[in-house]
């Protein structure tokens, strides 16, 4: 008889791990109701280029000039004047409340000023705590308002002169040419979601079996550490097949996000990081001697690889040894396979490299498992 | 050949020696019983004997294979179980019976389930979940458990703990049944009354073996005197014995009184001056199980003190 392994003793194990995954009716569920709950949540609500700010003008004057220049700045989408107050004080104020992310003041002498061809100035201040928030709004608005005023003063073939003049640059915003952050965020938010999942659920595994003195018994059986592992991560790839799916049909139908891609590379990539996750959550069973601990190893290993994967913020602007750190990952080659496939239509040689690194990981965390998981109660 | 055979078996739990250095021996087709005080060293011992612990030192065989290097092998052919009841409180009886079927590679495992079940009386509740299961129905289904890959070696650990006297008297009555047909059993224990239904007992505390043999042996070898004391001035006699010369246990048992000693002569100066001064009788009792183990309990804690 084999002792190392048993297809039988295998399907004794899975079987048993589905049952009573089942019959834990809450965690079932919270394992399908979650991801949908997330996708919904995130995909509408995060947003790498807010519009709509709010503002406060400063003037004294209501000459058409300025209206022109507000009314322009408004069209960009970035600004929302809330308040026009006549003081700077008042206005440092909201802006200091954080009532205002800009504060754009036009000087009394404006018109006259703009009227005699002097260099007029307008002065914009921007909260830029968050630069992220003040970016955008503010790359948009050294051409916009110059035209603005150039179009008051019935110049528009001067504006278009100028527009023209000199060096033409072409950019073509490729891929996802609105710059809609959805369709970043979305393809992203499945490997945070199964991340998430998969690593807590199976990291608690084998802590669970001891914490309710099942272990013993367990291990005075004759079950092979091969098939403890396997018996108890297999079932989670179902659990991440649903997620998978339910993601994928929301992205479409929710979020419009285009695929490109091939769908079957996809979901085989898919599979590969889900092997990954989950034997790594099963890696952490066998490092944590309680529950409690294994939630705490997980929440350890999740937030720098969600702040570091390149989910949340551009991967190439971290420093070096920051993206080394991120290399070590799955999230992080997951995503790079994600957004290639379905935003970019890449080919399997297109994600060789990442796919091939998630393949290290599947194997590396086998290994690790497999050399910490104890046989006896020493 | 014998079932179990381990020599100076010692394990320690960082610099506690939860056993130490403790020899024994099990024949084939004999229950053995396990006996001493909490923390002694029993489920360490059994551990020990059925792969879970590795030996710090000594070293020993169960049924044949070596307890260090051949783990796998004992787990296969000796049924174990737990103290704590260490099946799934959230499967069936027969889900858990069925996992446990499938891990020894029963064949075909739907029979073998039916016939454990059948044959342990468990058919009826059967598709109950181990978690609503009542103490005695818990071990019941333990034990169906551990002796349905027919091990020749049954290692139970307190299995009657917090089971009824009904539920405990069948449950012995299978295992003499199981032990007349060939197999063989270790099993621990508190009850004295457990104790005299083994073929032979181990006495443990602090890790050390005291003792080991028949009920019959161990009491001769433990030479004690008792006395059984009897008249209307007990508790007062009680009083005065206690702490005297000789006199090693007094305990009241209804309107007597056992009075127990290991020196003879001290004891029956002792107990002779007492009943000239309360009016008491006595007379020579036999010595009980119970005594011998009070008295081991007595001298080992002096020990460890």
């Amino acid at each position: 008889m084999n002792t190392l392994f048993s297809f039988r003793r295998l399907m004794a194990i899975i079987t048993k791990e589905a049952i009573q995954m089942r019959r834990d009716r809450i965690t079932f569920a919270m394992m399908l109701g979650v991801p949908l709950m997330q996708l919904v949540l995130f995909g509408f609500a995060i947003n790498n280029d807010p519009k709509g700010l709010p503002a406060a003008l400063v003037t004294t004057s209501q000459d058409h000039y300025t209206r022109a220049m507000v009314s322009a700045m408004e069209n960009t989408g970035y600004y929302r004047f809330d308040h026009v107050v006549a003081s700077a004080e008042e206005a440092d104020r909201l802006i200091k409340s954080g009532a205002v992310s800009f504060v754009v003041t036009v000087p009394s002498d404006f018109a006259r000023r703009v009227e005699r061809g002097d260099h007029p100035q307008i002065l914009i201040e921007a909260d830029a705590t968050d630069p992220s928030v003040a970016s955008g709004a503010i790359s948009t608005l050294g051409t916009v308002a110059a035209q603005a005023l150039l179009r008051e003063q019935s110049a528009e073939a001067q504006a278009a002169e100028q527009s023209t003049a000199a060096l033409n640059v072409v950019v073509h915003q490729l891929y996802n040419p609105e710059g809609i952050t959805q369709y970043n965020i979305v393809p992203g938010l499945l490997g945070v979601i199964l991340q998430l999942t998969m690593v807590m659920m199976t990291s608690m595994a084998l802590t669970r079996e001891t914490e309710r003195g099942t272990m013993e018994n367990l291990l005075a059986m004759p079950a092979s550490p091969l098939e403890i592992m396997l018996g108890k991560v297999l079932p989670f790839l179902v659990v991440g097949g649903v997620q998978v799916l339910v993601v994928l049909v929301a992205a479409k139908t929710l979020f419009g996000v285009p695929f490109v891609g091939s769908l079957w590379l996809l979901l085989v990539s898919i599979l590969i990081f889900v092997l990954a996750l989950v034997l790594l959550g099963y890696a952490f069973s066998t490092l944590a001697r309680t529950q409690m601990q294994a939630m705490q190893l997980t929440f350890f290993f999740f937030l720098p690889s969600l702040l570091l994967s390149g989910f949340m913020f551009p991967f190439r602007g971290m420093p070096a040894w920051a993206q080394a750190l991120g290399e070590i990952f799955p999230l992080t080659h997951f995503l790079r396979i994600i957004r290639a496939v379905m935003l970019k239509g890449a080919d399997l040689q297109g994600v060789a490299t990442p796919l091939g690194a998630l393949m290290v990981f599947v194997a590396a965390y086998m290994v690790l498992a497999l050399m910490r998981f104890r046989r006896t109660l020493d | 050949m014998n079932a179990i055979e381990v020599q100076g078996l010692v394990k320690r739990f960082g610099d506690k020696t939860v056993v130490d250095n403790v020899s024994m021996s099990v024949a084939e087709g004999e229950i053995s019983g396990f006996l001493g005080p909490n923390g002694s060293g029993k489920t360490t011992t059994i551990r020990v004997m059925c792969g879970l612990l590795t030996p710090d030192e000594g070293e020993g065989r169960v049924l044949g294979h070596d307890i260090r290097t051949d783990g796998q092998r004992i787990k296969r052919e000796v049924g174990y179980m737990t103290q704590r009841f260490s099946f799934y409180e959230d499967l069936s009886i027969e889900e858990n019976l069925t996992f446990v079927a499938w891990l020894y590679d029963l064949d075909p495992v739907s029979a073998v389930v039916r016939d454990t079940l059948e044959d342990l009386g468990l058919f009826s509740r059967r598709k109950q979940l181990a978690g609503t299961l009542s103490g005695g129905w818990k071990q019941r289904l333990a034990l169906a458990a551990c002796i349905m890959h027919k091990p020749k070696l049954l290692l139970l650990d307190e299995p009657t703990a917090g089971v009824d006297p009904k539920a405990r008297r069948e449950f012995w009555d299978e295992i003499h049944m199981r032990a007349s047909a060939g197999l063989t059993v270790l099993v621990s224990t508190h009850y004295m009354d457990e104790a005299e239904r083994c073929h032979r007992i181990h006495y443990i505390s602090y890790g050390k073996l005291l003792a080991s043999g028949t009920v019959p042996e161990v009491i001769r070898d433990a030479a004690l005197t008792t006395f059984v004391v009897e008249g209307g001035k007990v508790t007062e006699a009680a009083r005065m014995l206690q702490g005297m010369a000789g006199v090693d246990q007094v305990a009241p048992f209804g309107l007597t009184l056992h009075v127990v000693g290991q020196d003879r002569q001290a004891l029956s100066a002792a107990i002779a001056s007492v009943a000239g001064q309360t009016g008491i009788s006595y007379i020579e009792g036999s010595t009980s199980l119970e005594d011998v183990f009070i008295q081991f309990m007595g001298k080992s804690t002096d020990n460890m003190a």
